[in-house]
């Protein structure tokens, strides 16, 4: 994991260090002189060689240090974890909402395998999937926004409110009137995924020894489905999950953007179009980290919940 | 094969749903210009001054965006990128993954775990973000959304390519041509790469609406070209002009349903497909 996470910081350090022009065009007035844009270089590190740079930047990043941004001049680490709550709320409401409703609905439609049932069922299933975020998120705004004024246009509190901290914000009920939308919008999305594995894995287990062997000891089809077989099928469900966290966090970007919700996506958007390279180079670096990390403790879940896996690799 | 092909579809509706959805685009694609009544870029007036907000009638189809440019003429165009791109990045996709999967798998040893490093590597690098600072990198095109594509999608089909040809290398036909003296790759590429090639068009066609899908995303972020018409352009045009509060749901909406259309013709197809590769799987 360390290996890959280093390897991802080098590949991102140089992409950035690549892009045409130079990385003060935009911090630097036409007002300045020589002196000052001096100044700022050395400040920031540009006078020194690549190399010397890279290693500044890895040793400042294990040490916490992101840099400074370029636009509003403070450190892009601060800046990361004033947003980062905004976002591990959006994408942790969402993805228990759309697991919780894929989950049963997945093994639901496992149950009603060859019925009409199915045959309506998986279609729009695969069209949710099919259906861009941000426009279904257009389509949420323009009709319970806009038209119903049910939920407020986006942001995470009304004009002018402030919240003081992050538990302040989580005790504070607009909060999560403007958490719904957004919300719900990802979990639509994000619900196909879950649906379609626990159904084809409840599929599969369906068809084993062990759930013939319990037809035959004669218990009801609800035990055998709920005791015996979705157990089962929600092992690789779990690990779809963990992998899922890492997924969203990425996916976020555009979910963030339409509803203006303040989180790391919409922070990168923001740094990128801005070309303030520092935070946008912290922003992707924290993003790839959550999806290493999410991608390995899927990997560890999956030996722990799984023991034939481990079993499977050993012979 | 062929004859295959059409029973699954005779007997798939979902199959042959999505094959008629990719016609129609295709045809819409081709006659874009006979078909599209105005140029999708030009500002429009009438009797009235600029024909801006117009809503949908016998004079525009679909009525007209803030800037006056004709809605109905810009979907019909739209098809034309979304069909580019999707089908580059299909091209792209299967391409790398193949030859990937073909020398890892059949060469083995460091090559192969240098190879399935990187792939790892690939996989802890975050898709929407990365294409977003690759259009910054290389400037707003629709090909950053194929480069992308191709550079983070490999290790998926890449990797089941490698176990494929893993099973493969070790049968006696390989052993008789290597044999016989054929180089490696010539074994590789004739006697190893027809068995793979059902694996790589499933894998294409997956990635054609992820390709679909990312262009659009990336359009509305606004980091796409804005001299080509994309149905994710539209979408963003729409968006930043206030559509939204001004309730314009002509405008917005299309766009999507022709997204929401050829992804999931693309997901219809792949299904009706893996029954032909896999066909235990019918029951």
């Amino acid at each position: 994991m360390l290996f890959v996470l280093g390897a991802v910081a080098t590949i991102i350090f140089f992409m950035f260090r690549l892009m045409p022009g130079s990385p003060l065009t935009a911090f630097i007035g036409t007002t300045f002189t020589e002196e000052q844009h001096d100044l700022l270089v050395k400040k920031f590190g540009l006078d020194k060689s690549l190399f010397e740079q890279y290693l500044l930047f890895i040793s400042n990043t294990l040490q916490g240090n992101l840099g400074l941004s370029f636009t509003y001049n403070k450190p892009v680490m601060g800046m990361i974890l004033e947003v980062l709550p905004n976002s591990i709320i959006l994408t942790m409401f969402s993805l228990m909402i759309a697991y919780t409703f894929g989950i049963i609905v997945g093994a639901y439609l496992a149950w009603k395998r060859a019925t009409w049932v199915e045959g309506i069922g998986i279609p729009v299933v695969l069209i949710t999937r099919s259906a861009p975020e941000f426009w279904l998120g257009m389509i949420a705004l323009a009709l319970f926004s806009f038209q119903l004024d049910i939920f407020p246009a986006g942001g995470t509190s009304a004009p002018g409110h402030i919240y003081y901290n992050t538990l302040d914000k989580l005790l504070d009920p607009q909060f999560y009137h403007h958490l719904i939308l957004p919300s719900l919008v990802l979990a639509v999305y994000l619900q196909g995924l879950p649906l379609l594995l626990m159904r084809s894995n409840m599929l599969e287990v369906m068809q084993e020894d062990f759930i013939f062997m319990s037809k035959m000891k004669g218990l009801s089809s609800w035990t055998i489905v709920i005791k015996h077989a979705a157990r089962n099928a929600l092992l690789p469900v779990a690990t779809a999950f963990t992998l899922g966290v890492g997924f969203a966090f990425g996916g976020n970007v555009v979910i963030e953007t339409v509803f203006s919700w303040p989180g790391l996506g919409r922070m990168l958007v923001f740094a990128v179009s801005s070309s303030d390279y520092p935070l946008a180079q912290g922003t992707f670096l924290f993003l790839a980290a959550i999806l290493i990390f999410m991608n390995f403790l899927a990997d560890i879940l999956y030996l722990f919940l799984d023991p034939r896996v481990s079993y499977k690799t050993r012979n | 094969m062929v004859k295959n092909l059409f029973n699954v579809l005779k007997k798939d509706p979902y199959a042959l749903t999505g094959v008629l959805i990719y016609l129609f685009f295709i045809l819409v694609a081709i006659f874009a210009d006979l078909i599209a009544p105005n140029d999708p870029l030009r500002i429009l007036f009438n009797s009235g001054g600029l024909a801006r907000n117009i809503d949908p009638g016998r004079e525009f189809l679909l009525g007209t965006t803030s800037n006056g440019r004709d809605i109905f003429s810009q979907l019909v165009y739209g098809s034309r990128n979304a069909l580019y791109v999707g089908l580059t990045a299909a091209l792209a996709v299967a391409l790398v993954g193949t030859i990937v999967g073909l020398i890892s798998g059949y060469f083995g040893g460091w090559l192969d775990n240098l190879i399935m490093r990187c792939a790892d590597i690939t996989l802890g690098i975050p898709f929407l973000p990365f294409v977003i600072v690759l259009a910054a990198f290389l400037g707003p095109s629709s090909w950053n959304v194929v480069i992308a594509i191709s550079i983070l999608l490999w290790p998926n089909s890449g990797r089941v390519i490698r176990s494929q040809v893993l099973s493969l290398r070790e049968r006696a036909y390989i052993e008789s041509a290597k044999v016989s003296g054929c180089s490696n790759f010539r074994i590789i590429f004739i006697h190893i790469g027809p068995n793979i090639l059902p694996l790589s068009f499933l894998y294409g066609s997956i990635a054609i609406g992820w390709a679909i899908l990312t262009e659009a995303s990336i359009s509305f972020l606004g980091f796409g070209p804005s001299d080509v018409i994309s149905w994710g352009f539209m979408l963003q045009d729409a968006y930043s002009s206030q559509a939204l509060s001004l309730g314009a749901y002509f405008w917005f909406i299309p766009p999507g349903i022709c997204i929401v259309l050829m992804v999931v013709a693309g997901f219809f197809i792949c299904r009706g497909y893996e029954e032909i590769l896999f066909p235990r799987i019918k029951n």
